[in-house]
């Protein structure tokens, strides 16, 4: 009978969430890591027992996990991040130009072709590839020539955290970086173009035509049609069906187009989720209500998701790698909130219950189902 | 035989309780002690100082003997007691929590 893993990266440690494929009653372990931030934690599809885990710290910097036996034990890999030649140097908030400095690793995405390999997204904004299994990390340095020097932090750091690998186009991989934007390479990331057109970000960036500088929050996509690509901005909602060439906007009647994370069914390529959040100053959910909202139709069109999900008096965030979808039939949903609440849905989204009440902050959910 | 106490994040990485003791060769400095424990737990390169430029981390301080020596010359030697092994160097999170 499947299974499914459900792994949760906090601001205090990781957990690792197991159930049946019924997903109604959970075991939960952890915290691994106890006291660290863990940004992400995923496992390779090739090798699902094999994960990384991502273990930083303020005060003692970057650390890799990773575990070859689902989480139950973990051995410490390779934490140099090096960039590649000349640092050089992006924007910075007041203007001036600042040498790009390593300060962690947001997301791993394991390789869907080979256990050894797995990429990682760091701030400030990189893409590193291992090809030993974590233990080596050698940068992708195209991507930060193309038009690096304009890049400039957000909020919440340069971070490189959406990395898209194409089933069906080995060469293909696509980007995001927060305050940046979107890039896709076609030759497995010897060059990189910026995917913005069509994307409006009016207050930030008055040039319509700007290439970088959109604050892309996540983008998605459903393995069987690596060319649709959605994606939750700033603000607005977005589709591209031409691998982002161009984008259009499919926020419809949500109550907010701002907000973090965005996922696409694992069976329905035209089903996809998002979770609205009031606007970029208040980053919780509109009249506290917290409500995933599913489009059947690719955008545009909108229902709210409450049945188990508080109505009242909600203000929780939830951040950009922390919603995943697992592949069984029915799909689960699951996202994870900044205030420590893990909820799950066993039937697309339709009903919601809690795995977890009261873990620390939630950075990140991703979601193995197994045999 | 050189005693140095580590905070405790650093221990769990390292996988070992209490304090860690090193044979260092030459001059006992920061550098050398830093290097000899770097050397023996390879997990805690990065930790504590930069990989590349070996400067101690923002939030990373050394005491020994009641002195502050964060911001000493790594290349000073370390104070006798240490040296001789009746003091410990402590390596020490510093407090900037929030």
């Amino acid at each position: 009978m499947s299974s499914v893993r459900v792994l949760v990266g906090t601001k205090k440690g990781g957990f690792v969430l197991t159930s049946d494929g019924k997903r109604q009653k959970w075991e939960v372990t952890g915290p691994h890591f106890a006291g660290w931030e863990i940004y992400h934690m995923k496992g390779s599809p090739v090798d699902p027992n094999r994960i990384y885990a991502s273990q930083t710290s303020g005060w003692f910097g970057q650390v890799v996990q990773r575990s070859l036996n689902g989480g139950k034990t973990w051995e410490t890999m390779g934490n140099k991040f090096l960039y590649e030649g000349e640092v050089g140097n992006h924007l910075f908030y007041d203007g001036t130009q600042r040498p790009w400095e390593f300060k962690r690793v947001w997301h791993f995405e394991p390789s869907i072709t080979d256990p050894d390999t797995v990429y990682a997204g760091i701030e400030d904004a990189s893409l590193f590839k291992s090809t030993d299994g974590g233990q080596n990390w050698t940068e992708m340095p195209a991507l930060r020539s193309t038009k690096g020097e304009l890049w400039q932090p957000g909020a919440g750091g340069m971070c490189l955290h959406t990395i898209l690998l194409d089933r069906k186009n080995p060469e293909r991989m696509y980007t995001a970086i927060s305050a940046a934007g979107a890039f896709r390479t076609d030759n497995g990331g010897e060059s990189w173009k910026p995917i913005t057109k069509g994307l409006k970000s009016p207050y930030e960036l008055p040039d319509p035509n700007a290439e970088v500088g959109h604050c892309v929050h996540r983008i998605a996509m459903h393995p069987s049609r690596p060319d649709v690509l959605f994606m939750q901005k700033h603000w607005d909602v977005m589709r591209s069906d031409d691998a982002g060439d161009s984008w259009h906007e499919v926020s419809g009647n949500l109550p907010s187009d701002f907000g973090f994370p965005i996922d696409v069914h694992a069976h329905e390529p035209e089903t996809i989720y998002v979770v609205p959040i009031k606007s970029d100053s208040e980053h919780y959910p509109p009249e506290g209500k917290l409500r995933v909202y599913r489009s059947k139709t690719g955008g545009n069109e909108w229902e709210p998701l409450t049945k188990g999900l508080p109505q009242s008096d909600c203000y929780v965030n939830i951040l950009r790698d922390a919603m995943a979808v697992d592949q069984l039939d029915k799909c689960g949903v699951y996202f994870g909130t900044t205030g420590g609440q893990v909820y799950a849905s066993n039937d697309s989204g339709d009903t919601w219950s809690p795995i977890v009440r009261d873990l620390p902050g939630v950075l990140s959910v991703e979601v193995q189902t197994l045999a | 035989m050189i005693r140095v106490v580590l905070p405790v994040h650093l221990r769990t990485l390292a996988k070992v309780n209490g304090e860690v003791r090193l044979d260092v060769s030459g001059p006992v400095t920061q550098r050398s002690v830093l290097d000899a424990l770097e050397s023996r737990y390879p997990m805690l390169e990065g930790t504590i100082r930069d990989h590349q430029t070996k400067k101690r981390r923002a939030f990373i301080r050394f005491f020994a003997c009641q002195e502050d020596l964060s911001n000493a010359s790594p290349d000073d030697r370390l104070p006798e007691p240490v040296v001789n092994g009746t003091e410990p160097f402590l390596i020490v999170g510093a407090m900037a929590g929030g």
